[in-house]
């Protein structure tokens, strides 16, 4: 049973004197899919790569099972931790097929070739992301939808614990949205996996996510249920704008709409 | 197993590309070896192979000459070109790889100005080991290069590149200013010859210098081809897979290094053969390193033993720097290869 935590204790990140990240509190466990909500630039996206040790705090440590995630090797990190960045650029002339075995990179040894249960491993992490049937296409000729589901197949195969996705569905249109985030909730109900994921659309995260956390200029302003975060005053405050919120038809979650006229 | 039907046509035959492309250099090398101010039949010079093998019973049909050209003259300098394509191929495709730049070559990080500043410093000052002065000019100045790209912070592919033209720069205006000043014509016409590059010294004394510093280089470039890929995503998800991509950088920049500074040390600067042999081969075949450094390094010295051979023939019996000869015909194929694919692949 995956039992794996990630846990950001009070940390703060500064590009140069800017400070992003302002002391945040913030623990992931298995089986939860959170939702990182909050205008542009309030330090979502850093956060994910301070989660993934793509950037170290310069104040408070992040904790993967009780080990400070600094002091582990990049190797160990990616064995429990995958990232899917937001709109990823692919190198060109690698197939689907060969960017998905590279998932398989924190299981190797530097100098291993990938053997026959790594090819296994990968096919299955295509199967389950329905990406099978582009394996041999360049990923340079799929579309935005194909290649973010191919960027998912990869941090499956890296048979992670915790996965990170940095808004997985900027630019796709409705239905690739929808794809990639059924996809997201039956790998966390499925798997047990612990997600984080950085939402722009608030809906979108309102409906899938157990647990809203939402950003203000490096803070947590407010972490809780949807309908506790996705609130008129709570909205005015983070983002300064008047929004309508009205229970979903059939769930309830809360939908945040644009006054009319 | 997995079966793929993979879109580059040939990626299921690689081994067997690999072994004709190692049999096209052997062809190319043995024919080239024919060439020259005396010509050596085909057949006498295969005669004169297999003679040398023990056991082999083979009558002498060839003259002493003809055996003294072979060995001591032609087949070393065909070995040393062969050897010097492929680590100029092999380090250049390194180089585009790791920096993700089409426009990197082996000379970037400034191999070619510490060698030209060696050597440079070596036939001005008349100390003779010009070998040894540009291999510790070369080796020098990269490492200082990555020092410098490293002071800023974290060395990326831009700090490197930045670092690698300013100081090139620097150290090309000491070369020229002793040049400038040096006042024998002869001694200025020796560093023009060794900078455009040749192989009218070759022995098999520098076949063996070379060998040891070669193998070093290729077997951890090999090694480290998969991680070269990944690479290619670039920094933050190279390391959120797991690579420690600093550590790989100062490796792979190290290992390009050595066998480019060996490669000049024993030639001088051939330019053209590490920018375009490992794009015509990732045009071709592809951009996986595991294929594309054994292939650029096939092709690097079946390449540049052909174009050797144009430079001590064309003008017999005076010799050409074969560095015209590869600007001469690499630019223009450069063009066509662009033409023909505009879909870039790096």
């Amino acid at each position: 049973m995956n039992t794996l935590q990630l846990r950001a204790d009070k940390i703060s990140f500064a590009y140069q004197d800017k400070t992003v990240l302002n002391e945040i509190d913030l623990a992931i466990k298995p089986g939860e899919l959170v939702g990182l909500i909050g205008p542009n630039g309030s330090g979502k996206s850093t956060l994910i790569k301070c989660l993934s040790r793509a950037l170290v705090p310069q104040h408070g440590r992040v904790w993967l099972n009780g080990y400070e995630l600094a002091s582990l090797a990049p190797q160990q990190i990616a064995r429990h931790i995958a990232v899917v960045s937001q709109a990823v650029e692919l190198p060109p002339g690698f197939t689907a097929f060969e960017i998905v075995l590279m998932g398989r990179v924190p299981h190797l040894a530097w100098w291993q070739n990938e053997n026959a249960r790594d090819k296994q491993i990968a096919r299955a992490a295509m199967e389950a992301t329905a990406t099978w049937s582009l394996a041999d296409r360049l990923v340079n000729h799929l579309s935005g939808g194909e290649r973010q589901r191919v960027v998912i197949a990869r941090a499956l195969a890296q048979e992670p614990q915790v996965l990170l996705l940095d808004e997985p569905t900027a630019h796709l249109d409705v239905k690739h949205q929808i794809e990639v985030m059924e996809l997201v909730r039956r790998l966390n109900r499925e798997r047990g996996l612990a997600v984080l994921v950085v939402f722009h659309d608030l809906n979108l995260a309102a409906q899938y996510c157990s647990r809203l956390v939402l950003f203000k200029e490096g803070r947590v302003y407010k972490m809780g249920a949807p309908r506790d975060v996705i609130a008129p005053d709570v909205l005015r405050e983070v983002y300064g704008v008047e929004l309508l919120v009205v229970p979903h038809p059939q769930n309830q979650r809360p939908i945040a709409l644009v006054g009319g006229m | 197993m997995i079966e793929t039907k993979i879109a580059y046509p040939a990626r299921q035959r690689r081994g067997a590309i690999l072994l004709g492309a190692s049999c096209i250099v052997i062809a190319v090398g043995a024919l080239a070896a024919t060439f020259g101010s005396v010509p050596i039949p085909l057949d006498a010079l295969a005669r004169m192979v297999v003679a040398k093998f023990p056991g082999a019973q083979i009558a002498a049909t060839w003259t002493p000459t003809w055996e003294t050209i072979l060995f001591d003259i032609r087949l070393p300098r065909v070995a040393l070109a062969a050897l010097v394509g492929a680590a100029l191929a092999t380090s250049g495709a390194t180089y585009q790889g790791l920096l993700r730049n089409p426009l990197a070559d082996p000379y970037l990080i400034g191999v070619s100005s510490g060698a030209g500043l060696g050597a440079t410093i070596a036939i001005v000052f008349n100390i003779g080991a010009i070998s040894i002065l540009a291999f510790a000019g070369a080796l020098g100045a990269t490492a200082l290069i990555y020092a410098l790209a490293r002071a800023g912070g974290r060395t990326t592919p831009t700090t490197l590149i930045l670092a690698g033209v300013a100081l090139g720069a620097f150290l090309s205006a000491i070369t020229s200013f002793l040049m400038f000043q040096n006042d024998s014509a002869f001694r200025t016409h020796q560093i023009v010859a060794w900078m455009m590059g040749s192989f009218a010294l070759s022995s098999w004394q520098s076949v063996a210098v070379m060998l040891p510093y070669l193998g070093i280089g290729w077997v951890v470039l090999y090694l480290n081809a998969r991680v070269l890929n990944v690479l290619q995503l670039g920094d933050t998800q190279a390391q959120q897979l797991g690579v420690p991509v600093e550590r790989v950088t100062i490796i792979l920049v190290a290992a390009a290094s050595l066998i480019t500074a060996a490669a000049v040390a024993t030639s001088g600067i051939i330019g053209f053969v590490g920018l375009i042999v490992p794009h015509a081969v990732r045009l071709v075949w592809g951009p996986d390193h595991r294929f594309l450094l054994p292939m650029s390094a096939l092709i690097g010295a079946t390449f540049l033993i052909i174009a050797d051979t144009f430079a001590r023939t064309l003008l017999s019996p005076s010799e050409l720097p074969v560095g015209i000869i590869t600007a001469f015909c690499g630019a223009p194929f450069f063009l066509y290869l662009l033409r023909r694919k505009k879909e870039t692949l790096i």
